[in-house]
């Protein structure tokens, strides 16, 4: 017997796909953040040379798939995954899930999104929804950035699932296989663990480009943007920072937000009070990736252009960078 | 940030949806919150558009002074570049490159535009007969 499909909304796509996913399979605790700090969500990178829609590629948190897996592994829950080569063939495998009552997850991609307002209509095509029943021949559809459920035709949903270009989904599905008990102290160790793998990453990932490092490369390319590219390109560069930090999705200053939330919850898990403590550094750190937005966006609005402005920015991640670094230090040494 | 200074301003999203947050109540604690939009990021959104819809107007000037083909106009209107037209049309690059030169484009064979028309979502005429 098919158990009802709770739609939830969440701030990002990947998290809330999972967490709606466990939940449905009877881990009513789960949380957004709870997914997000076991799955070591919390990341920075900075790829330098390549430009994604004509401007800087930057990610605020780690690779797609990745929290899911993370989680899930955790929580000793099995994950399917599949990929297709042929439509014919994803198509008649969702639909068999669909019979078997199972809610899927589907990466797809956005631009052929009917749902989404055409203003946030990229080739980006690592989003994820979940498709949870089917009827007159329409998919019932829980994206999990919107507040309420939606439906995608065959042909919608065929268009989106076979998307191209980076990281084309090519009909890609995942769904949990197998959940056994989830004991408290499995919790609590993958809570642990979430907490030392995203600590590594930030501190000790190889290279000036990645981690807090990464925030101090942005920092001082921002510096030599104005005379680099021009008054214009600069702009529009500082625009795509905001955006992949601020846009729906993020939950607020590029996940960090969301991470200090994991660290209080965290912090009752484990009943360690050190942890609210770390939360607040985040929040400190998000608040100053907001107010370093609002600077740039001054810029990018056109108010103000000279050098000193852009340098203020870069001063603004500097700071951060260094929170940063001292609030995964703490976590470094504490006993958890 | 705290839940009452979550900002409430109109955006893109208006009429779809609001999005969630992660904000602190009263107390100090974690809760969400939805939000209608940011103007700060509306802006930068802004921005972007008002940039494609600039590369998009040069597109069409390149194809009506004979410097591009119609090829290079599609791709820019459909926000493509040559990664995400490749993945579409399952041509090279490089060989992308060549058919957005006019004189090219003027002896591909209907066979080879289909591919595009078909990534464009427009006819083989259509593609043909823009002139910019």
């Amino acid at each position: 017997m098919a158990k009802k499909f709770k739609h939830i909304q969440t701030a990002h796509c990947e998290n809330g796909v999972a967490t709606s996913l466990l939940r449905y399979h009877g881990l009513d605790y789960v949380t957004e953040p709870l997914v997000f700090g076991m799955g070591s969500g919390l990341f920075y990178l900075h790829i330098p040379f390549l430009t994604i829609s004509n401007g800087p590629a930057i990610t605020y948190r780690t690779m797609p798939g990745a929290i899911f897996n993370r989680a899930c592994k955790a929580l000793g829950v099995k994950v399917q995954r599949k990929k297709f080569s042929t439509e014919e063939a994803a198509r008649i495998y969702l639909d068999q899930k669909v019979k078997e009552g199972i809610p899927v997850g589907c990466q797809v991609g956005v631009f052929n999104l009917p749902y989404f307002p055409p203003e946030y209509r990229f080739h980006f095509n690592a989003h994820n929804l979940i498709v949870y029943g089917k009827e007159q021949g329409a998919y019932l559809v829980s994206d999990p950035v919107m507040e309420n459920v939606t439906k995608l035709s065959e042909e919608e949903m065929l268009k989106v699932r076979f998307a191209k270009g980076p990281l084309a989904p090519k009909g890609h599905v995942y769904f949990a296989e197998s959940i056994g008990e989830v004991t408290n102290e499995m919790l609590k160790k993958g809570i642990v663990k979430g907490i030392r793998r995203n600590t590594r990453d930030m501190l000790h990932i190889p290279g000036n480009i990645g981690g807090v490092d990464g925030i101090k490369y942005t920092a001082k390319k921002i510096r030599i943007w104005r005379d680099k590219l021009g008054v214009r390109k600069a702009g529009l560069y500082l625009g795509q920072i905001v955006r992949m930090q601020e846009e729906i999705g993020t939950g607020g200053g590029g996940f960090r937000y969301i991470y200090a939330a994991f660290l209080e919850e965290a912090s009752n898990y484990l009943n360690n009070d050190k942890l609210l403590q770390v939360s607040e550094d985040f929040t400190k750190a998000g608040d100053l990736w907001r107010q370093s937005a609002i600077q740039m966006g001054r810029i990018y609005k056109g108010r103000l252009n000279d050098q000193k402005c852009y340098n203020e920015c870069a001063d603004l991640l500097d700071e951060i960078s260094g929170i940063e670094k001292e609030a995964f230090k703490k976590l470094a040494k504490m006993k958890l | 940030m705290k839940k009452e200074e979550l900002p409430q301003d109109k955006s893109a999203l208006a009429g779809v949806t609001r999005e969630v947050c992660y904000v602190k109540d009263s107390n100090g604690k974690y809760t969400t919150g939805l939000s209608t939009g940011w103007e700060v990021k509306k802006d930068a959104l802004d921005n972007a558009w008002d940039d494609i819809h600039q590369r998009v107007e040069e597109a069409r000037l390149a194809v009506k002074n004979g410097e591009k083909s119609p090829v290079y106009y599609f791709m820019e209107l459909k926000l493509m570049d040559l990664i995400v037209l490749s993945g579409y049309t399952s041509f090279w690059q490089f060989t992308i490159k060549k058919h957005m030169k006019p004189e090219v484009f003027k002896s591909l064979r209907d066979s080879k535009l289909s591919k595009y028309a078909k990534a464009f979502e427009i006819s083989i005429e259509e593609l043909k007969n823009f002139k910019g």
